[in-house]
């Protein structure tokens, strides 16, 4: 059983946004990456996507290639990820995860191994960047075998006619690529991401997460008035990657960032 | 160019058996539907083939001889040496077939703005061309390991006001330059046309690539049939990502006399792990690119650099149909060492007169062992693909001479 669905249900019941913080498995090291990732939960976000890394994020502007390099560089690679998740798991129980990343090291591992792989380490749902709704049928069915999701990404290109394709078939959340371009880069225009949201939720009862480019509280909270839940990756990556050899002052500052993000979040709609 | 409704592969989903498809995020779908779209309906247009055909003939200068090599067909001793002269279209490469049929595309599509990846930079240079033909602005991705190695084509490129971006992520070689277009076509869907180089990526673009370049097979076809009143035995290409290669076999396909044999970069040997840059060979399947065909990778599914001396071919994967020739067995796929290749060079330029570009002369160092298994009475046609201008400086380099 995903952790997802009661998350979402009890952002819901208070009527407010959750946070979703971006973080990318073994980066800088894998103790430090461990460390960061336990800080996030501990500081508010709802829910937290692991990044396993990649040599070839075609979809990630500089942060996020940055701190794929600096993972794979220190020995990360998708089975590290799996075993960080799973040392996460023996601390906390309840915050849920989902695995984002592309598809070449889950098609190696195979899509079946994979999905046990990840069910046992915990996890509750995989993003793939690369893997549209028409070749994902392997992967999805290997997932929601084990109680897991496969989150499919819609974005300002998915048009009416294709939306329903994208919105077949899944469980979880529908992740909203809030810009037409690569993580990290553009900066969303809140008013076009709310009607994109309000677009969604006449398509689909599942909730929605609002991601790319969304840098402070300030954006954060104009997402959050529409949006289920507001996705902060390269920001949050370049807060930790910005104390270089120092660990404690890089997650004190994670730890900050990422309290000032779910409070803006968490009161987008009361404040 | 002929419609050829006949063929049946890629399927409707893109792929030639289990490779190809379209892998690629979601910003990029719609995109990569209406291109396909938009592809399927000019290939049964009469005015765009014809426009593409004439464009071929005036502007590329096609077709391209087919010449009797015979002076090395001597030196070996084995079966009669045909090479079909794509080096000597304009920009000196096979690659501006390819530019022509996509940039003309691009036009009637309504795209504004082409960008394109490069690794010899010979892809660079056709598209820079084709673009200033057509008044179009055009952006070349090229890593900045190439940008050093090729710098001729840099030139070459800036001269026909084409924007050069080094991208200096992971290798900084062709896979990053690719990485690096795709995320300015992700930017930029609307007006930009991204004008893949090789007959790899989503589909259509493994098919559409192939077609454009199958007027290389399809012409050899029709010369050596002039020349020799038969078919050859062989047919010999060089393979990075292999749309010379295609673009050579797919007439073939058919003519099951006729074998298909690829040759990739072993750069320093098969045997030396992330020092070459055979993806068939050396390789095994996963998703890169757009589509599933075989790659260079590492236990955890790690894309690795490769190496090769030659920058075209220096690519850790390889278009899906290859794939898929490579496990039916239709095509046989062999390597030559970046030494092998430099010798080959050499050979040829003595030979012949001709300076073969790094990327085919690959080819060339086993055509004498293929010459020799089909024996005298045989006949290959071997596709000399691009003109060694360009590497001049790189040959210059291995050999330890001063320029």
């Amino acid at each position: 059983m995903t952790r997802l669905a009661p998350t979402f249900e009890a952002l819901k019941a208070d009527n407010r946004a959750g946070l979703i913080a971006y973080l990318m498995a073994g980066d800088p090291d894998p103790l430090t990456s461990l460390e960061a990732l336990k800080t996030l939960a501990a500081a508010g976000a709802d829910i937290i996507e692991l990044g396993f890394p990649f040599t070839d994020p075609m979809a990630d502007g500089p942060p996020i290639q940055a701190a794929a390099e600096r993972s794979l560089k220190a020995g990360g690679s998708l089975k590290k990820a799996l075993d960080q998740l799973a040392a996460f798991r023996r601390e906390n129980a309840t915050t849920p995860v989902v695995l984002m990343g592309y598809l070449n090291p889950i098609a190696h591992m195979g899509e079946a191994a994979f999905a046990e792989a990840a069910a046992k380490a915990g996890a509750d749902g995989v993003i793939v960047v690369d893997l549209p709704p028409e070749e994902d049928e392997t992967l999805r069915l290997a997932l929601s075998a084990r109680g897991m999701s496969l989150i499919r990404l819609a974005t300002p290109t998915t048009d009416a006619a294709r939306l329903p394709a994208v919105l077949s078939g899944l469980s979880g959340f529908v992740y909203y690529v809030s810009v037409t371009g690569v993580t990290g880069t553009a900066v969303p225009v809140a008013a076009q991401a709310q009607e994109a949201v309000d677009r969604l939720k006449k398509a689909t009862p599942l909730p929605i997460a609002v991601g790319f480019g969304v840098r402070d509280e300030e954006m954060a909270a104009a997402i959050a008035q529409k949006a289920d839940a507001v996705v902060v990756g390269s920001a949050l990556v370049e807060t930790l990657a910005g104390h270089p050899g120092d660990a404690e002052a890089a997650l004190a500052a994670l730890s900050m960032k990422t309290t000032r993000l779910a409070r803006a979040v968490h009161e987008a709609r009361t404040s | 160019m002929d419609p050829r409704p006949a063929d049946s592969l890629p399927d409707a989903q893109g792929r030639f058996g289990a490779y190809g498809g379209r892998y690629v995020a979601e910003t990029l779908m719609p995109n990569v539907l209406a291109l396909e779209k938009a592809y399927a309906a000019a290939k049964q247009d009469p005015g765009f083939l014809s426009e593409f055909d004439d464009f071929l003939s005036h502007y590329v200068g096609r077709p391209s001889p087919l010449y009797y090599a015979e002076r090395l067909t001597r030196y070996f001793g084995g079966a009669k040496i045909y090479f079909k002269r794509d080096e000597l279209n304009h920009t000196g490469a096979h690659k501006i077939n390819n530019c022509m049929g996509q940039i003309l595309l691009a036009r009637r599509m309504g795209k504004t703005r082409i960008i394109a990846e490069t690794g010899a930079g010979q892809h660079g240079v056709a598209s820079a061309t084709v673009a200033a033909r057509f008044g179009l602005p055009c952006v070349v991705y090229m890593g900045a390991v190439d940008v050093e190695r090729q710098k001729p084509n840099v030139f070459r490129m800036k001269l026909l006001g084409a924007e050069v971006r080094s991208v200096a992520s992971g290798g900084a070689t062709l896979k990053d330059a690719m990485n690096e277009a795709l995320r300015d076509w992700v930017a930029h869907v609307a007006d930009t046309f991204y004008c893949i180089g090789t007959a790899a990526g989503p589909h259509p673009y493994p098919m559409m690539v192939r077609d454009f370049q199958s007027v290389i097979g399809r012409e050899a076809r029709r010369q050596i049939l002039e020349a020799e009143g038969r078919l050859p035995d062989a047919v010999v290409a060089c393979v990075g990502g292999g749309s010379n290669a295609i673009g050579l076999f797919h007439p073939f396909i058919e003519d099951q006399s006729v074998r298909l044999i690829g040759v990739e970069a072993a750069g320093e040997g098969l045997h030396v792990y992330n020092r070459h840059a055979a993806a068939l060979s050396g390789g095994r399947p996963g998703v890169l690119h757009g589509n599933r065909t075989y790659l260079l990778q590492d236990a955890d599914g790690q894309i690795l650099e490769g190496h090769s001396i030659s920058a075209g071919l220096d690519y850790p994967g390889v278009g899906p149909e290859h794939a898929w020739l490579k496990d039916t067995g239709r095509a046989e796929y062999r390597t030559a060492t970046d030494e092998e290749a430099l010798a080959a060079f050499q050979l040829c330029a003595r030979q012949e007169g001709i300076l073969p570009a790094l990327e085919p002369a690959h080819a060339l160092a086993r055509i004498g062992e293929i010459a020799q298994e089909l024996g005298q009475g045989g006949l290959l046609i071997m596709n000399l693909c691009g003109r060694g201008d360009k590497d001049i400086f790189t040959i210059a380099d291995a050999l330890g001479a001063g320029l």
